[in-house]
């Protein structure tokens, strides 16, 4: 996450080197293989140019450190991405597979350690594994394939026009002999990594696997049979089990504690302070009390016995209701402007009317089902102090480190092994609960596991911001709409690593903000003064929720006042098929397009337009619904992928919502695994519903009043879509891949709002719904 | 001390009692499969089967679950196919997977008290297990194909 930071400094304590070049040691046979040519220049085979090679690591090409083949004919391939649900851990080594002929029966994921030096970036998050490594994977199982293809040429002494890898063999075209990829495995990993230009990629018509949607999740056994090891589950023998007192306001801290009751119940067996970093505290542990025991239920037993004294700090005001206030004042007046077409105060003052509306989400919690937690053991190896975590991180190479810093010693005595994420949405991106698992261990002598309790994760999450998002359209008298004022007022996720940051950041603005696509002669984005009172943190698609909520409502909202069908405003407000290039427009300062080239990922509005035509094509827009039903439609670009969503909902005369039924049209390019699109897609809709129905979390006094999932509401099985439909836009290798794991939840709360306005007349500008249906 | 028994084999645990079931299935018989979700019983994370039941092992003391035929998913068919488990498959049902095991531990119980579940038992059942990736669609499709035959 942290490379997302392009126009400040990069904040200490996290990683951001955007000109690594590394020498690589395979895993394939020897030192033999370090081999200078190993990384394939990028231009020679690149079919479209990415941000990946400015992400830490870059990215890392070579079969000599991704794929292994055993004499039997076993192939290895290594991920280096962290599976936290999206089927990442078997999407991109499935490409290497196709790529290099393997027959998917015969192969076996291996899970990268953190080491972006030898794997390339490990980050996942931003919805990039797919969009920055599809063409990576796709050249090194290339290369691999060329590979076993000369080595067989040569075992036959014939040329390499005359081979031809299929399904796990090697074929001679003439006389049709045969060599099995286990037969070819020593010869062939022994060989250099072919040039670039050598490559050929193959005919995506011949893809076995890629486009398919035929091979399930790697995992899928393991976790039906309860083997799957997440890192809540991960054991190092001899370990204790800890939980941690954290001081319930952020920024403040400890004053003293009593430790005499807690270490009386039986199974605690020490109570350690865990050091703090001042706020804000990055990704640093916020300090506190750990109670160390045999097993974790002991623990917190005895984490309840604690006396502790704290100082709450300067955060100890923070009150949701006076800061909803405060941040709609911010929003009635002129704010920074951060993107200025045409006049739109003048048109705004010349309009026939001007459509206004106020929208606000409060913060959220990631609430992954697992929550934070990590296994460390710190002790005397040689050479020096050793390191050994086990985590659910989406990033290891960061929290590698960080790990060092804390403990003072070289990066190569830190191993951090990648466990199962049990669901990470971002939060998973903060690696501040491997850094006190290494802490404890360091001070006990002992491996620690750290469990989070759901308490410990809600109220002291890296929370999603909050938001007020005012917006003033004004129409003409042919009901046009002339001018368009955006107001967005959020404290930022910057806040978190630098002090005093209080306006957002370009990578927040670009979410939603001033990339908006209308057709819109006098169009203007302003940003809000708004200083942060907690963590603030990325939560699946960051502020494309607060900015999509409010311009996609903003589109029912003119509809119902012109009196018009919403879905015809909302392709009149796309306009004609365009490329809209926010950087051409006033104001707009380091515009941010996802990290990634602007050239290769243009805004398309031709592609909006496409989604939303088809999503309300398929919802069949136009049926006719009985009384309290209606459809709802929103679309939304967000990492660089496009996305439409109708939703049908049913109100009763009591107020109770139910959703019938969802359609999502998705245009993410060329893509891998259609049927983990589908999941994301569908499980974007649930996460959108618990965030429209449901979630919140307020302040008051400072912290939390919410603390599970009795106060902070997520969607069951008994209030969830359970009919949703996605229609994936079929896309060659000429279109680049885009995100999968975000995109698809920012336009479900404004299409769900619009079509509850469409069967009640009741706009919701205030999430969560809660009780606002209740008649 | 108290001697439990679950999938089968006898364990003896010489801690506290009052610690909950499903720490000690966790943290000191080493059976992980049992998931910690919220400690409260509100996620079902954490459910087991005692004497058959579905139960929250999060909400229960250990004391309790004494002497009582204890089911984790580890034990829940020794070769990893009760139709549930396979109705998951072949539904590609998790995402994540990790409140899973609770959400097939759920199921199981239903659909040994009620075979031939409707639509509406089978979102009764289930309504207490959370799952935030948001994998509903797919669990009530599992749940009705391990009904019907898989």
């Amino acid at each position: 996450m942290t490379h997302m930071f392009e126009t400040i400094a990069i904040p200490p304590g996290c990683v951001a080197n955007v000109s690594r070049r590394f020498v690589m040691k395979g895993i394939v046979g020897s030192g033999a293989l370090v081999i200078g040519a190993s990384i394939l220049p990028r231009p020679a085979m690149s079919a479209w140019s990415t941000g990946a090679g400015k992400m830490p690591g870059g990215t890392i090409n070579d079969p000599h450190v991704y794929v292994a083949i055993d004499p039997s004919g076993l192939v290895t391939i290594i991920t280096n991405r962290s599976e936290m649900g999206t089927g990442v851990r078997t999407s991109l080594p499935m490409i290497v597979a196709d790529e290099m002929e393997a027959d998917w029966s015969r192969v076996r994921v291996a899970q990268a350690p953190g080491d972006e030096k030898k794997y390339g970036n490990q980050d996942t998050d931003g919805s990039r594994s797919v969009r920055h490594w599809v063409e990576p994977m796709r050249q090194c199982g290339a290369a691999m394939r060329a590979m076993l293809e000369q080595a067989a040429a040569t075992r036959w002494g014939v040329a390499v026009a005359e081979v031809r890898a299929e399904n796990h063999k090697v074929v001679h075209l003439g006389s049709g002999n045969m060599l099995g990829y286990g037969e070819l495995a020593r010869a062939a990993s022994a060989l250099p990594t072919p040039s670039a230009d050598s490559l050929k990629l193959k005919d995506p018509r011949n893809f076995r696997y890629i486009g398919t949607g035929s091979i399930p999740i790697v995992d899928l056994h393991d976790i039906t049979t309860g083997k799957a090891t997440y890192g809540i589950d991960a054991k190092i023998p001899g370990m204790k089990f800890a939980v941690i007192a954290r001081p319930p306001v952020v920024g403040g801290k400890l004053v003293s504690f009593d430790a005499t009751e807690a270490l009386k119940v039986p199974g605690v067996e020490k109570v350690v302070e865990v050091r703090a970093w001042p706020w804000p505290s990055k990704f640093m542990p916020v300090g506190g009390v750990a109670v160390i025991a045999r097993n974790t239920g002991c623990a917190i037993i005895g984490r309840d016995k604690l006396k502790v004294v704290w100082d709450n700090g300067p955060n100890a005001g923070y009150d949701s209701v006076a800061f909803r206030r405060q941040m709609e004042q911010t929003a009635a007046n002129a704010c920074k402007v951060v993107r200025n077409d045409g006049d739109a105060e003048g048109a705004l003052k010349s309009a026939a009317r001007v459509v206004t509306a106020q929208y606000y989400v409060p913060h959220l919690a990631h609430a992954s089902m697992e929550p934070p937690t990590a296994v460390v053991n710190v002790f005397q190896g040689k050479p020096g102090t050793q390191c050994v975590a086990y985590a659910p991180t989406q990033s290891p190479g960061g929290c590698r480190d960080d790990l060092a810093k804390v403990l003072d010693i070289p990066v190569e005595n830190v191993t951090v092994n990648v466990t199962l994420l049990g669901g990470g949405f971002g939060r998973k991106s903060k690696w501040d609960y491997v850094l006190e698992a290494a802490l404890l261990s360091k001070a006990t002598g002992a491996p620690i596991k750290v469990v989070w309790t759901r308490e410990d994760d809600i109220l002291h999450d890296f929370y999603h911001t909050v938001s007020v998002e005012r917006i003033d359209a004004g129409v003409d008298a042919s009901g046009k709409v002339i001018g368009w004022r955006h107001r967005s007022v959020a404290p930022t996720i910057k806040s978190t690593f630098q002090a005093g940051a209080d306006y957002e950041a370009p990578f927040e603005l670009g979410m939603g903000l001033v990339d908006n696509p209308f057709n819109i002669p006098n169009l203007r984005c302003e940003n809000g003064r708004c200083e942060a009172h907690t963590r603030i943190g990325w939560f699946r698609s960051v502020s494309n929720i607060p900015h999509a909520f409010a311009v996609q409502s903003m589109v029912g909202e003119i509809a119902a006042a012109l009196g018009r069908d919403p879905k015809d405003v909302l392709l009149e407000l796309l306009g004609p098929d365009r490329i809209v290039d926010p950087r051409k427009s006033p104001d707009v300062a380091d515009y941010w397009n996802y990290g990634d080239p602007f050239e290769t990922y243009p805004i398309d509005t031709g592609r909006l337009r496409r989604v939303t035509e088809i999503a309300a094509e398929q919802a069949g827009w136009d049926k006719p619904l009985p009384k309290g039903e209606g459809l709802g439609i929103a679309v939304h670009r967000s990492f660089l992928t496009y996305v439409a969503t109708v939703a049908h909902v049913a109100v009763d005369d009591k107020g109770t919502l139910r959703i019938p039924r969802v359609d999502t049209a998705i245009d993410c390019g060329f893509h891998v695994n259609p049927e983990r699109i589908r999941s994301q897609i569908e499980g974007a809709a649930v996460m959108g519903l618990s965030l429209t129905k449901h979630g919140k979390i307020t302040f008051k006094d400072g912290r939390p009043e919410q603390s599970n999932f009795d106060g902070f509401g997520v969607a069951r099985i008994d209030d969830a879509p359970l009919d949703v439909r996605v229609h994936i836009v079929p896309a060659n290798w000429d279109v680049p891949s885009s995100g999968v794991g975000e995109p698809g939840l920012p336009p479900f709360a404004p299409a769900l709002c619009n079509a509850i306005f469409a069967a009640t007349g009741k706009r919701i500008r205030s999430l969560p719904i809660g009780d606002q249906l209740k008649t | 001390m108290v001697t439990l028994k679950v999938n089968g084999q006898d364990h003896v645990y010489d801690g506290d009692t009052a610690v909950p079931l499903l720490w000690v299935i966790r943290d000191e018989l080493g059976l992980t499969g049992t998931k910690f979700g919220c400690g409260k019983g509100l996620c079902g994370s954490c459910t087991v089967h005692l004497d058959g039941v579905a139960v929250r092992s999060c909400q229960m003391a250990v004391s309790e679950a004494g002497g009582k035929a204890i089911v984790t998913i580890e034990g829940l068919d020794p070769e990893g196919n009760h139709p549930v488990q396979r109705a998951w498959r072949e539904t590609s049902a998790p995402q994540c997977g990790y409140c899973h095991a609770g959400q097939i531990m759920q199921a199981a119980a239903l659909l040994a008290a009620t075979p031939k579940p409707s639509d509406s038992d089978i979102l009764t059942a289930m309504a207490g297990n959370i799952c935030r990736c948001g994998c509903y669609q797919r669990i009530a499709e599992a749940v009705r194909l391990a009904s019907t035959g898989v």
